[in-house]
């Protein structure tokens, strides 16, 4: 199984993140990028496939943020290579942009299985994932919680849908998944290893023809206002017990 | 009268004898060489420095049998024993001797004057010593003693020497007295009713013959047994008490080099001091009745860990002797998952309870850190652990928060703490991420800092620039993140501009002391706050205005305490607030842990939740009459004993104050404007 | 392009989902603003039950039959896709659902339309129609001019009133034929999964204790049961929790779990990330509680504390049991 993982860059929320001064966008120089999340279940979910069939795992990511680390981190945990595409951006492009740089690159390479993160937090226009299959004309099944590869290649993946229900589906390769997790949690690599891939890893650089889209009309990005939202309570523990005891006791909920 | 003189049916008994001597000197000597290549097993350990220190800890530990007078019940008994061996040791040689050259005269104990009596009262001691250690291993059972098949054999064996010396004596003072100025009481005290019985009186050569050759007989098989028993530990102790780890135990050994694989779990990956612990273990459970996570329940075991180390070294140590290098895979099973589980290894809390009362000085911590260390190598990690250990790689603090809030606790104070980054300062207060993150704490971060204000004490902080110091993680086996996150904090002292540095936390002191030696050569001292706080309150800069009339104890933490040996300053500072200090009977030496240490704050809680350390250690608080305020002097005891209040229902007996909170109501300094 | 409002509708178990009708509601508004029709798209089998219920509807086009039955993303978004290129409409509204997301990332890209995800406001102003999405994990809000063509706008559910779409009537049903060169599907349905049957059913209780990471670890569950237990209701819980095995999923509230209305719900150490809210966010009565001020479930909760959930929980429950013997005496 030749299996191909897209990873994205994203801003990291512990660090908060603030709107530049057009109001059109986030602030680059405010903001510290870590893979998403739902990228990293991807990658493990691509590595656990490998540990069942055999095959190769090659990992993608566009030059933007802290990417070199998270392609080496991937290389530790198992990864057989590692590319950065590099497509003359100088900061984070939409998924459509992102999408048309990937599929260019997938459409000469015969992957089996292009697996990537369903969703990332600042996805606006759309999966990475589906995005990709819909420009290459791939089948695409999202919000993957586990996949089982069979023995002619089928591949068998359950799909999570409300109430806790999930569909078992059969997907024909070549396809796209957008994993939302991994059957496992992501593995740990330990820093001493991940200092030495540091040293000795390599990572390929592709150069690909700048990309061409339209991004989206933003006409602006705002926070929810300071204040609006809830009527925030305080006091001591007592205090604040009393006046939600009494809130609740309002709408006769109390037995 | 030499019983060897005679002859045994055809063969002179002088003969029959060497015989016996060889064969069990023969395999004794066999049974230690093999022994010692087991240990030649594992690796490299330089433990040939600084050989007069050495030879005091064996002097101290062996010898002066320090450890064990601890509890007397078990220490006075071994005391006898083990000084009763030495003596017979000298007597056996002399009787040995005697009965080899028969026609030499030699001058054994029997014929010496003194030296006759005290080998006898010491048979009688030993006799003694014996029955009240049986008592307690038989009746009392105390836990951890493990009743071994060995193990009573082995007091069978030393009992029937003592006798049967004792049984030759008498019946060789029935057939004639002793040698002139020779004094035998016991010898003569049995001598009286044996000598009574005509019967007896009449066989009587016959039978100081007869137990002078099962004392001899004992004897070798005794020699012979010893090195394939527990009480091996008897040669292996004084080398583990010489070969010991002079240095401070909060240094645990760095990596071994960057082409070998971090840490253990197979025995050539050990040092041999290490391999050496599985010999010198006499398996007497003290360690085990100290450790705190097995009292919770969890299968956690200094004793068993030691044990299975052994168990792994006897097993397939021979195989490997056999093939001069193991391959790859080695064909010998690893440790881990074998004979000792990872949950197992996760339990132990590194409080170190079990090293501080090992009678043979054998290191447990480093040991297990080693088999940590492969489990993190291969991934091996719950998910509360790889997440507490990415956030200290990737934010400096195990909670998650952004490094850039580390200093967020200082908008609470009037005053702004100076920049040690930008300005010289004489004092640097590393904080710790506890005191600087955790929402319990803050108050208590603040207080110190009026405090300190108050005092007009010259200290800075490193504001943003502050990570984890690492103690933990390195406790944890992630050696890497411990360098990266040592690396970083080298790098912001090198810029920083300061005398000497304290902590709030023990843990934080620990590393800072013991393993970042850059600091250590000379340059900068480390020190924890409480020694800060005596030293202030005892040269007068902090005045006590507002004694406090309570009645406080105090826990010593693990790695203040016995990590580190600072168990007064923090007393000297509570008898000068003028409180009643009232001691609980676990104290000093003997605390016990909170339950937070070597990780554990980063893990699952397993196990009983009322039989957790925290909770036992609040109920002994509680126990103390008239005793309101449980004092405590780390971040991660704070919250921990906070906790168990709650879950024991202790919050209104008992109060949880760290020693800041005390210090600043006693001089006025520390509350908010 | 013409100014039609195309919904994408979407079913489960015989049952239309309530986004549908979140759709309808506000398909409607807008068709009527533009002077377009309102055009469902229905796809699946045996689906005369359902066309009553779409009576807010202009036309049904429906494909009924047996390779519709289970919801399968390639035919799916072959035959929708093909059908919207050919009729061009103005907009296009699906569910920001498991079914929804697959069609717009696949539509969008086959049919080079371009798309906005995560939309939780659409209004039709002067300048024309604005979707706002909801990103960065509910942080912040994006503002997005629709394009001059054919768009489509993925909807968190939950963001309308579904009360708007629920019209019974007798719309217009054209056969929504499948062309005949569209390729076979290479995603085929096996099975459906079912959670292990819980012991609550959390859709049903009148109240709620929600729990989330900072509960900390499994022991102190208890805490939040106690309070359950003296309030009448039943604890459930975000994902990490759910993840971490300490509840089992019948309790998950959020996108992949549970959608709840309660008359209350205390959440207790829950963040507020988007995919939770979209679970709970229409319960009658919302008090959060975090130790974060910028949690974003503060925008979600009508009333907030920042506290630690461990310390508030038995307080609150120790309030309830005085309050009751205050009552009782």
């Amino acid at each position: 199984m030749n299996i191909a993982v897209v990873l994205k860059q994203v801003p990291d929320l512990v660090e908060g993140l603030e709107i530049d001064v057009s109001g059109k966008a986030v602030d680059p120089s405010s903001v510290r990028y870590i893979l998403s999340e739902s990228d990293d279940h991807a990658l493990e979910e691509a590595l656990i496939i490998k540990e069942h069939v055999g095959g190769r795992v090659e990992v993608f990511s566009l030059d933007t943020g802290e990417a070199k680390e998270a392609m080496v981190t991937a290389l530790a945990k198992g990864a057989d290579h590692a590319v950065m595409v590099n497509a003359g951006l100088d900061s984070a492009p939409d998924n459509h942009t992102a999408a048309q740089v990937f599929a260019s690159i997938f459409r000469d390479k015969r992957f089996d299985l292009i697996l990537t993160g369903v969703r990332a937090i600042d996805d606006m226009d759309g999966s990475l994932g589906g995005l990709i299959a819909g420009f290459l004309d791939l089948p695409y099944v999202g919000l993957i919680r586990k996949v089982q590869v069979e023995a002619g290649g089928t591949t068998l993946i359950e799909k999570e849908y409300p109430g806790g229900c999930a569909a078992e589906l059969a997907v024909t390769p070549p396809a796209v998944l957008g994993i939302q997790a991994a059957e496992r949690p992501p593995r740990y690599v330990p820093i001493t290893r991940l200092r030495q891939m540091m040293k000795t890893a390599s990572v390929e650089e592709l150069l690909v023809a700048p990309a061409t889209l339209q991004p989206i009309g933003v006409v602006r990005l705002f926070k929810p206002e300071e204040g609006a939202g809830a009527v925030m309570l305080t006091g001591s523990l007592e205090a604040i017990s009393q006046q939600v005891i009494g809130l609740i006791a309002e709408r006769h909920l109390l037995r | 009268m030499i019983p060897t003189a005679l002859k045994i049916g055809p063969v002179p008994g002088w003969a029959i004898l060497w015989v016996l001597l060889l064969l069990s000197a023969g395999i004794f000597a066999w049974r230690v060489s093999f022994l010692v290549r087991l240990l030649r097993l594992g690796r490299a350990d330089n433990r040939f420095d600084q050989i007069p220190a050495r030879l005091k800890q064996v002097l101290v530990y062996v010898f002066g049998q320090r450890r064990l007078l601890d509890e007397p019940l078990v220490g006075i008994p071994h005391v006898l024993i083990f000084y009763g061996f030495v003596v017979f040791v000298m007597a056996t040689t002399g009787l040995l001797l005697q009965g080899l050259f028969p026609n030499l005269s030699i001058p054994t104990a029997e014929r010496t004057p003194i030296l006759a009596t005290v080998v006898e009262i010491f048979a009688v001691l030993v006799l003694g010593g014996l029955a009240v250690s049986s008592f307690r291993r038989y009746v009392l059972r105390p836990k951890g003693l493990q009743l071994t098949f060995d193990a009573a054999l082995v007091n069978i064996l030393i009992a029937a020497l003592m006798v049967t010396y004792l049984l030759a004596e008498g019946f060789h003072l029935v057939v004639g007295p002793a040698e002139k100025g020779v004094w035998l009481p016991v010898g003569k005290w049995l001598a009286g009713p044996l000598g009574e019985s005509p019967w007896l009186q009449a066989h009587a050569l016959t039978f100081y013959h007869l137990f002078w050759w099962m004392h001899v007989l004992i004897l070798l098989f005794f020699l012979a047994y010893l090195p394939h028993s527990k009480h091996m530990h008897l040669l292996a102790a004084p080398f583990s008490a010489f070969f010991s780890q002079l240095g401070p135990p909060g240094r645990l050994p760095a990596a071994v080099g960057e082409k070998v694989r971090l840490g253990a779990e197979r025995l050539e990956e050990f040092t041999w001091r290490q391999l050496l612990s599985a010999f010198a273990c006499a398996e007497c459970g003290r360690c085990e009745r100290a450790c705190p996570s097995f009292q919770v329940g969890e299968p956690c075991s200094p004793r068993q860990l030691i044990h299975n180390l052994k168990e792994q070294l006897l097993r397939y140590g021979p195989a490997l002797i056999a093939k001069a290098r193991a391959t790859a895979d080695g064909g010998e099973p690893t440790l881990i998952g074998g004979l000792i589980s990872a949950q197992e290894l996760w339990g132990c809390t590194t409080c170190l309870a079990c090293a501080e009362r090992c009678p043979v000085m054998n290191e447990h911590l480093p040991i297990m850190v080693d088999l940590r260390r492969r489990l993190v190598e291969r991934g091996e990690v719950d998910t509360r652990l790889e997440e507490a250990l990415r956030n200290l790689a990737r934010y400096g603090n195990s909670f998650g928060q952004s490094e850039r809030k580390r200093a967020v606790w200082t908008q609470g104070l009037d005053f702004k703490p100076k920049d040690a980054r930008k300005e010289p300062v004489e004092w640097l207060w590393c904080l710790g991420e506890y005191a600087a993150y955790h929402p319990s704490l803050l108050g208590i971060t603040r207080s110190l800092a009026r405090v300190l204000h108050g005092a007009e004490v010259d200290f800075g902080i490193l504001f943003e620039a502050e990570r984890n110091f690492g103690n933990d993680a390195r406790r944890v086996g992630e050696e890497g993140l411990f360098e990266l996150l040592r690396d970083k904090n080298t790098a912001t002292f090198e810029k920083a501009q300061f005398h000497n540095l304290f902590s709030t936390d023990p843990h934080v002191y620990n590393t800072l002391k013991n393993e970042y030696p850059d600091l250590n050569h000379g340059r900068h001292t480390a020190y924890h706050y409480t020694e800060l706080l005596a030293d202030l309150i005892g040269r007068g800069h902090l005045k006590v205005t507002h004694p406090l009339p309570y009645r406080v104890t105090y826990h010593d933490p693990c790695y203040l305490g016995r990590y580190n040996g600072v168990y007064d300053a923090p007393r000297r500072v509570l008898r000068a607030l003028g409180v009643k200090l009232v001691e609980m009977r676990r104290s000093r030496g003997n605390s016990l842990c909170c339950g937070g240490g070597g990780g554990r704050v980063w893990m699952e809680e397993i196990g009983d939740v009322h039989a957790r350390p925290s909770e036992s250690r609040v109920r002994e608080a509680a126990a103390l009459e008239d005793v309101k305020i449980l004092a405590v002097a780390c971040p991660k005891d704070y919250v921990m004993f906070t906790d168990a209040l709650k879950t024991t229902g202790l919050e209104g007996r008992l109060a949880v104050k760290d020693l800041t909170e005390l210090v600043a109501e006693a001089t006025g300094t520390g509350l908010a404007a | 392009m013409n100014n039609d409002i195309v919904v994408v509708a979407e079913h489960f178990r015989g049952q239309l989902n309530e986004i549908t009708f979140e759709l309808l509601g506000k398909g409607r508004e807008v068709a009527k603003g533009l002077g377009g029709k309102l055009i469902v798209l229905l796809l699946g089998q045996d689906l005369r039950g359902f066309i009553s219920e779409l009576g807010g509807a202009d036309v049904v086009l429906a494909a009924d039959g047996q390779e519709f039955r289970e919801f399968t993303p390639d035919i799916y978004s072959s035959l929708i896709g093909s059908k919207l290129k050919e009729t061009s409409p103005r907009l296009v509204l699906l569910g920001s659902t498991s079914a929804g997301l697959d069609l717009l990332g696949l539509l969008s890209g086959r049919c080079a339309f371009p798309c906005i995800d995560s939309c939780v406001r659409l209004e039709a102003k002067d300048s024309g129609l604005i979707a706002t999405s909801q990103v960065y994990g509910g942080k912040v809000f994006v503002e997005v001019a629709l394009p001059a063509e054919t768009t489509l706008v993925a909807v968190v559910p939950g963001s309308f009133d579904p009360a708007a779409g629920r019209i019974k009537g007798n719309p217009q049903v054209q056969a929504l034929a499948t062309p005949p060169d569209m390729p076979a599907s290479r995603v085929a349905f096996r099975k459906l999964i079912e959670p292990p049957p819980g012991d609550v059913d959390i859709t049903i209780a009148p109240m709620l204790v929600g729990v989330g990471r900072g509960i900390q670890n499994a022991d102190n569950l208890s805490l939040a049961e106690e309070l359950a237990a003296a309030l009448g209701g039943a604890v459930c819980a975000s994902r990490p929790v759910i993840d971490q095995g300490w509840l089992p999923l019948t309790r998950q509230v959020g996108k992949s779990g549970m959608r709840v209305k309660p008359k209350l719900y205390l959440a207790f150490g829950i963040s507020g990330a988007p995919e939770h809210l979209e679970g709970m966010k229409q319960s009658e009565m919302i008090i959060a509680v975090n130790t974060d001020p910028n949690a974003p479930i503060f925008s979600a909760a009508h009333y907030g504390v920042v506290a630690d959930a461990l310390d508030l929980l038995p307080a609150l429950t120790e309030e309830i049991h005085k309050t009751s013997m205050k009552k009782a005496s």
